[in-house]
């Protein structure tokens, strides 16, 4: 006999879990009368989002905005990076030291610097843009070239010119690699986002949701910041899984990782 | 049926040797000749050495030592090698490509589209009874059915020489007997010349213009049979004392060839 949890749809038990969670979070706080500028209670925290949303969904979008231009900029860049790497086994030599030396260097030390010499937009773009790049790179990378040797014997075999065997065989087999460095790469371009406007503060037009938090967290007004976290944690979520389903879309014929629901 | 005057070579190997990287003796001093019409199986303990004569064959790998030249010339470039079609010993299909695509493959490499060989291809489908199974992924395959997708493939390009490597060791002995009287046909009708390698001494000797086994470490031919080509391939040979007076011969002959290994 089946527990009747694992019955109901997959997303349903975490659902579950969380809605118990924040029932409990808020009868904590109205139990034990906590005052809001210490724990606000979710229902409070809703309320919020509801009435400062003039100043909390502007700087939604500008985080968005920037996050998205960041990973789409990565996306682009870590692919054709990856490719000239699988073309030019040379470049990958010359080149891959220094985006790993740009990788394991903290985005959170690199930024403030970043804020000096650029103006505070570019900066926190090109924050989000370094944290992003290095993992869509490497994933892209290693799918190129991790293919099957049998299949690259049946394109030689056949007659393959060196790009029939980069798009039709290195291309599509290093797809799955490619998408699993899309899912990190979209988290952490918000990551490097929000470091970013932590570290550029107010200056230039982006009062994104982390320059709010901030300030919130000046004036005492622990809601606000709650808001703020949540927008941002519903932002990445949604990242997520829209990277998620795009994954299980194209991958949905053919890989493992696609093929959960079938069994 | 036979013609006369001997048929031409489509490829010859003289004392040719192969040694890996690793150091691996994998042959030593390999000859013989492929004629056009032949059938020439490769028969030997494991690891003695078959598949890597076919690789050479179809230029996958370099020899180390001899000569090993096709009807046109080395063996090196594409040009040389493009009529001859290769079944794998695994069945090698894409994943992310249906069966369809897979078979496909061959051509589409030589630029064809693919609206103009959706006929041949079907045909050719449902030649190895994949008629049903065009829009398959192969992980929705059985391991014999992938590996007839694999044939399938292989006979795409009407290649002049098809090597096999153990092409039927995953099918059942009925669909085994159907494609063993397709590939008779296709040497009958259209002239098509083999090199294959078994595992089953009764396959080689029905399929067979000539047997070559091997022995291991290093990989050698240690003896050549050749079946009466005058024969008929049907049931009755099948059936028949020179059939199995054949396969007692073989059998001796492998014997002594796994035996000299040690
Ligand atoms: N790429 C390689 N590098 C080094 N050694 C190899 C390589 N491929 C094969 N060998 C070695 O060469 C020898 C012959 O291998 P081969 O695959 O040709 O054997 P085989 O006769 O096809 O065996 P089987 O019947 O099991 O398929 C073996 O000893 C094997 O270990
Ligand atoms: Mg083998």
């Amino acid at each position: 006999m089946r527990h009747w949890l694992s019955r109901l749809p997959g997303f349903f038990p975490p659902l579950l879990v969380f809605l118990a969670a924040l029932g409990l979070w808020e009868a904590i706080v109205r139990v034990a009368a906590i005052p809001p500028y210490i724990l606000p209670a979710p229902s409070l925290i809703v309320a919020t989002l509801y009435n400062d949303r003039a100043i909390l969904f502007p700087a939604l979008w500008i985080t968005v905005e920037i996050t998205f231009g960041a990973f789409l900029a990565a996306t682009l860049g870590g692919v054709l990076l990856a490719l000239c790497f699988a073309r030019w086994p040379w470049a990958e030599r010359c080149f891959l030291p220094f985006a790993i030396i740009l990788q394991v260097t903290p985005i959170v030390a690199i930024a403030p610097l970043l804020v000096i010499y650029l103006d505070a937009d570019s900066a926190v773009l090109t924050c989000a843009f370094l944290v992003a790049f290095f993992p869509i790179l490497a994933n892209t990378s290693l799918g190129l070239a991790a293919t099957d040797r049998m299949l690259v014997d049946l394109f030689t075999f056949y007659g393959a010119s060196r790009s029939q065997m980069l798009w039709w065989l290195r291309w599509p087999s290093g797809l799955p690699y490619f998408l699993g460095g899309l899912r990190i790469g979209g988290g952490l371009a918000l990551i490097g986002a929000i470091v970013a406007e932590l570290a550029a503060g107010a200056a230039g037009k982006g009062a994104g949701l982390a320059f709010r938090i901030t300030e919130a967290g000046y004036r005492l007004n622990i809601p606000r910041m709650f808001a703020g976290l949540t927008l941002i944690s519903l932002t990445g979520i949604t990242i997520f899984f829209l990277l998620s389903a795009v994954s299980r879309l194209l991958l949905r014929h053919w890989h493992e990782s696609a093929r959960s629901s079938e069994r | 049926m036979m013609q006369n005057e001997p048929a031409r070579i489509l490829v010859s190997l003289r004392d040719v040797s192969k040694v890996y990287r690793n150091g691996t003796e994998a042959l030593r001093d390999i000859s013989f000749e492929v004629r056009q019409g032949e059938c020439v199986t490769l028969l030997g303990p494991s690891g003695c050495g078959k598949s890597t004569v076919l690789r050479l064959i179809a230029g996958l790998d370099p020899v180390s030592s001899g000569v090993l030249t096709h009807e046109r010339g080395e063996t090196v470039g594409p040009d040389s090698r493009c009529d001859m079609g290769f079944v794998f010993q695994e069945p090698a299909l894409m994943p992310w490509a249906n069966v369809f695509d897979n078979v496909f493959l061959p051509l589409r490499l030589i630029g064809q589209r693919r609206k103009e060989t959706r006929s041949k291809i079907e045909a050719i489908l449902a030649q190895v009874g994949l008629s049903d199974f065009q829009k398959a992924y192969p992980n929705q395959l059985s391991g014999g059915q992938r590996m007839r997708v694999s044939i399938a493939r292989a006979l795409v390009r009407d290649p002049a020489l098809l090597l096999l490597d153990e092409p039927f060791a995953a099918l059942d002995e009925i669909t085994r007997f159907r494609l063993n009287d397709d590939l008779l046909r296709l040497r009958e009708t259209f002239g098509t010349t083999f090199v294959f390698i078994t595992h089953s001494i009764y396959e080689s000797v029905y399929l067979s213009s000539r047997i070559l086994v091997m022995a291991a470490a290093p990989g050698r031919i240690v003896e050549e049979i050749a079946i009466d080509a005058s024969l008929e391939r049907d049931e009755n040979f099948r059936l028949g004392e020179t059939y199995l007076a054949y396969c007692r011969k073989v059998t001796r002959a492998l014997e002594y060839a796994s035996g000299a290994r040690v």
